[in-house]
Parts: structure tokens; C-alpha cells; sequence
């Protein structure tokens, strides 16, 4: 897995809970170190250990502990760029749906070794999109879902989310979105290009 | 109405546009009309001069024209039809810009289809550009997106790279250190000595070989805590006793090495060998008692060799200790090296 991925669900923990409890689940995870590198790259067994011991030290199930960390993913201060490279993806929240279509190809421009989820985007009818992808490999897929629901906050738009698994005749991951409301609040800035300071 | 059945057009003038169509496609346009005056620009390159009309003004008046050289009147350009062009704006800010040339049909003058080239991200962030002011077939966006992803992963890079810099330095540091008194370690002594004998240097030096006396009855009477504050004492005094260029170890329990570089003087050695052995004298407090040791010391002059070497002056240097230690402790001795060539001299 790439390092990046560990040292997300590394800063979620140590930002939302606490250095103690990420200290914690290192030691139940059984790494044998306490620090993840953006840069490097690790056994996958590595990280399901990690989120098994977080499911255990933090006493909260998978799922949404999963979803809370791609959520922090997209909004805590640090991962700025981040959320400047998903905006690239359009100038509204519909637009930025689509653009989960080539997500998978855009990352790989840039960071060749990430291996992120291929998404297929359906529009159903205005405003009623369904999401579908593969990544039961990784066991991260509800991460996906806390992300799209921080970018939904971060364009301004209302909009309800669901998640469903990969299903048992093989259908893959699939999140559904409904777009209530593409201007319920002010988004967050966003310039295509920042002056140099 | 006649005109606008299917097939009523002529094939051959090739595709004509509307001025909205041309708009969507080359945003970044300016169409000159055949004596040379801007006729309309395109909604992006107009906002890169806002509340400035080009419309009506000379395109060389507005523009620098960089490339092709020496083009100084619009009949001239004229005739350059699909040249590529390198101009920028004659009036601040002077964005700079490329483009194409291309004459029209019909003598309607021609049409520059301009991009902000290298300069994209200054130009983007300066008026504020976004998404739609781009074609879709324009990978503008795109190239921003990867500008910046990767100076996000270079900057990651960077900070992976001083990491493990310093973990590098903090590992070669541990590696030369002796982690109770923080002196050096044998290697780290053996690694000078084997630069300060290197034959090309020829930098003299002294080694002193020191050994605590009486250091065994504080350990056996105060236990090894007050050991261990003694030998931090002694490292201590050691430092104070030397200069910043001097190298002072500990090579064992308490068995220490201090090389004092660029000095072979014996007498200036032997001050400096009595004088730490004064100070070690004096009584070391520790949790309510006193610690009571002196110190044996040897050395050996590396001038005193035709050729030193760090083996033969640590032997050399470790017999001196000897014979201070036999002679009643508490003392120097310099180990005497019959010189080669005078001995050569004695026996002829």
C-alpha cells in the first residue's frame, strides 16, 4: 500500500484521537514503528493491521471509522493540496462526479505507484448519480464515501450519500448521490492558480 | 430561406463559425481585420485586460511582436500565414503569450489563437482564471493540476529526505559516541588515528593513555551509580583540559585517550598530563559522600616515529601507562622512542 494511504488514517488518528491511542494501535498492529512515510511504500497486510487494531483501540466499528478519516482526509488544514488536487476536478459539486471518471488516470500522472479505485460515474436523471468501484481489495471503500461527502460540504452543495459493499454476485462498491440543494452553503475557495507568495 | 436548406453550402470555403462557436473554441483569440485593427477578442484574453477595449486599436500598437523578428507593419504579417508567434502586451502588466498566425479566407485579415505558454500559472493566478476559461480540449487545467501535485509530492520528498538525512547523522553520531559521558568511542578514535597517521598528513600529535586509579573501590564502596558519575566527572575535566581541536575517548571502563593535535612538545604534554591529573585528584562529590581518584598516564609523540602508526603508538603509549602505574600511580611518563637514524648514528 502506498504511504500515503497509511499516514492518512495515521493523521486522522493522531489529530482526532489523540498521539496515545495512535501510539496504541502501532504497538497492537505489531509494526514494530510509529511513523508511516508519505513517500514509501508498505506490505497491504500492514495496513489492515493497522485498521484492525484502530476498530479495537478506538471501540468504534469499520465503517465509520473508515468514512471519518477520508472525511478528515479532504477538510483538516494539512492536507490542503489534496483538496486543491480533488477541486481540479470541476467548477461545481456534478462536475466534480464526473470527474471520478478519470480520477484513477489523473492520479497515476502524477503519483505512478498509487493504486486508486476505478470509478465509473452514471448520471441517472439530474442531480441523482451512482458511483461505482472496486477497491474491496484494499477494504477501504467507505473512505471513499467520507471523501465525496467532505468534497459535497466543500463545493457548498447538499446532497445525500449512501454506501453499499461489493455485493455477493460480484456487483462492485457503489455509492449513490442525490444532489438536494448545489448551492445550500458557500463552498470553500478555491483558485486555479495561487499566486506566488 | 432558401439558403438554409441542407447541401446549400459550399464545402470548399470550409467550415464557417459563429462568433460564439469561435469564442468556445479559442477563448484566447484575437481576430484582425485586413488593415490591421483588433476587431474582437476572444472572453478569456479579454479578461486578461480588463476595462480595456482591444476592440478598434492596432494589433502591433497593443502587442510586442517577439517572434518573427523584424515584422514591423501588419502587411507584413500577412504574409507570414500559420507563423508562430511569441508577443506580449506593450503595456504593464506585459503578460506574455504564444500563439498562431493564421490568415483568413475572403480577405476578412486573420486570426491569432494565443495561450499563456510557460507563464500559465502566473497568468492564472493573476486574473483569477478558472476552469470554463478554458476549452476542454485545452490541457491548461490539467497541466496546473499536475504542476501542482507534483510540487506537492516534491515538497513530501524533501521532508522524507531531511528525515532520514538526520537520522543518518544521529545514527553516525551514536556509532561515535560513547552514550555515558558523551566523549567518543574507540572507533571514532581509531577512525583519527588513522587519518593523523596517514603518511600525506604528517600533522604531529601526542596520545595520552589514561587509566583511573582507585576507580575499582568507588565502584566496590559506592556502587556503580557513583562509578558512573565519576567517569561523567573525569569527561568532564578531560574537555576543560583540552582544546576544541583535541579528541578526548573513552576506550573502555575507565581507560580514556586524549590526542592533542599539532602538538609534540614533551614538555608542553607533560604539563598538560600533570594538570589533569591535579584536577582528577581533587575529591568528587556525590549524594552526601566523596569520590576519591587520580589517574596513570602514558604517551607516546608521534614525531618521535620515522613512521607512526596508530597500533604501534597505542602499544607504545599503553607501556608508558605501565610504567607509570609500577612507578606508584598518580604520574606521566612519555615513552621513549630510540630514533632510527640516531640510533643508526650511535651504532657506527
Amino acid at each position: 500500500m502506498h504511504g500515503l494511504i497509511n499516514t492518512s488514517i495515521q493523521s486522522f488518528v493522531m489529530q482526532v484521537y489523540g498521539n496515545a491511542a495512535w501510539s496504541e494501535i502501532c504497538l497492537r498492529a505489531d509494526l514494530g514503528f510509529d511513523r508511516f512515510e508519505t513517500m514509501l511504500t508498505y506490505d497491504d497486510g500492514l495496513t489492515e493491521a493497522v485498521i484492525e487494531a484502530a476498530v479495537d483501540v478506538l471501540g468504534k466499528d469499520r465503517g465509520a471509522i473508515l468514512e471519518d478519516m477520508g472525511h478528515h482526509l479532504v477538510t483538516n488544514p494539512a492536507s490542503e493540496p489534496l483538496r486543491r488536487l480533488l477541486r481540479f476536478g470541476g467548477e461545481n459539486f456534478a462536475d466534480f462526479l464526473h470527474s471520478l471518471d478519470e480520477l484513477h488516470d489523473r492520479v497515476r500522472l502524477a503519483l505512478p505507484d498509487l493504486e486508486l479505485p476505478r470509478f465509473d460515474v452514471r448520471e441517472h436523471a439530474p442531480g441523482s448519480f451512482s458511483l461505482h468501484f472496486d477497491w474491496s481489495a484494499s477494504g477501504l471503500g467507505q473512505a471513499v464515501l467520507g471523501a465525496i461527502r467532505a468534497m459535497a460540504d466543500d463545493y457548498g452543495t447538499l446532497a445525500v450519500l449512501d454506501y453499499a459493499p461489493r455485493g455477493v454476485h460480484g456487483e462492485s462498491e457503489t455509492i449513490t448521490v442525490s444532489l438536494l440543494e448545489s448551492h445550500h452553503a458557500a463552498g470553500r475557495d478555491f483558485a486555479l492558480a495561487r499566486a506566488e507568495p | 430561406m432558401a439558403g438554409d436548406g441542407a447541401g446549400a453550402w459550399d464545402a470548399t470555403t470550409g467550415p464557417r463559425l459563429t462568433l460564439c462557436g469561435l469564442d468556445r473554441l479559442m477563448p484566447l483569440h484575437v481576430w484582425v481585420g485586413p488593415t490591421g485593427h483588433v476587431q474582437r477578442v476572444g472572453p478569456t484574453l479579454a479578461k486578461l485586460r480588463p476595462g480595456e477595449g482591444l476592440a478598434g486599436r492596432r494589433l502591433l500598437e497593443v502587442f510586442e511582436l517577439r517572434r518573427p523578428r523584424g515584422v514591423h507593419r501588419f502587411a507584413d504579417l500577412l504574409g507570414r500565414d500559420g507563423a508562430k508567434l511569441q508577443l506580449s502586451f506593450r503595456a504593464a502588466p506585459r503578460t506574455s503569450l504564444k500563439g498562431a498566425f493564421v490568415r483568413l479566407a475572403d480577405g476578412q485579415g486573420a486570426l491569432l489563437d494565443l495561450s499563456p505558454g510557460l507563464s500559465v500559472t502566473d497568468t492564472v493566478a493573476r486574473f483569477g482564471l478558472t476552469g470554463s476559461d478554458f476549452p476542454p480540449s485545452d490541457p491548461t487545467v490539467e497541466m496546473l493540476y499536475l504542476i501542482e501535485a507534483q510540487s506537492a509530492i516534491l515538497a513530501e520528498s524533501r521532508k522524507l529526505n531531511h528525515r532520514l538525512d538526520e537520522a543518518r547523522l544521529a545514527a553516525e553520531r551514536e556509532a561515535l559516541t560513547d552514550t555515558l559521558t558523551g566523549l567518543r568511542n574507540r572507533r571514532a578514535l581509531e577512525h583519527l588515528l588513522e587519518r593523523l597517521t596517514d603518511a600525506h598528513l604528517a600533522e604531529p600529535f601526542g596520545l595520552m593513555h589514561l587509566d583511573l586509579d582507585y576507580f575499582k573501590q568507588v565502584n566496590d564502596s559506592l556502587g556503580h551509580a557513583a562509578g558512573d558519575h565519576v567517569l561523567c566527572h573525569v569527561a568532564k575535566v578531560l574537555g576543560e583540559e583540552t582544546r576544541r581541536d583535541d579528541m578526548v575517548a573513552r576506550i573502555g571502563g575507565d581507560e580514556f585517550v586524549v590526542i592533542c593535535r599539532r602538538c609534540d612538545d614533551p614538555a608542553t604534554l607533560d604539563r598538560i598530563a600533570r594538570r589533569i591529573i591535579a584536577r582528577l585528584e581533587v575529591p568528587i562529590p556525590y549524594a552526601g559522600h566523596v569520590c576519591r581518584v587520580s589517574a596513570s598516564i602514558g604517551t607516546a609523540i608521534s614525531s618521535a616515529y620515522a613512521r607512526p602508526t596508530s597500533a604501534r603508538m597505542l602499544r607504545d603509549a599503553d607501556r608508558a601507562l605501565y610504567a607509570s602505574k609500577d612507578g606508584g600511580r598518580a604520574r606521566h611518563t612519555l615513552f621513549a622512542v630510540a630514533k632510527p637514524g640516531v640510533a643508526g648514528r650511535k651504532t657506527s
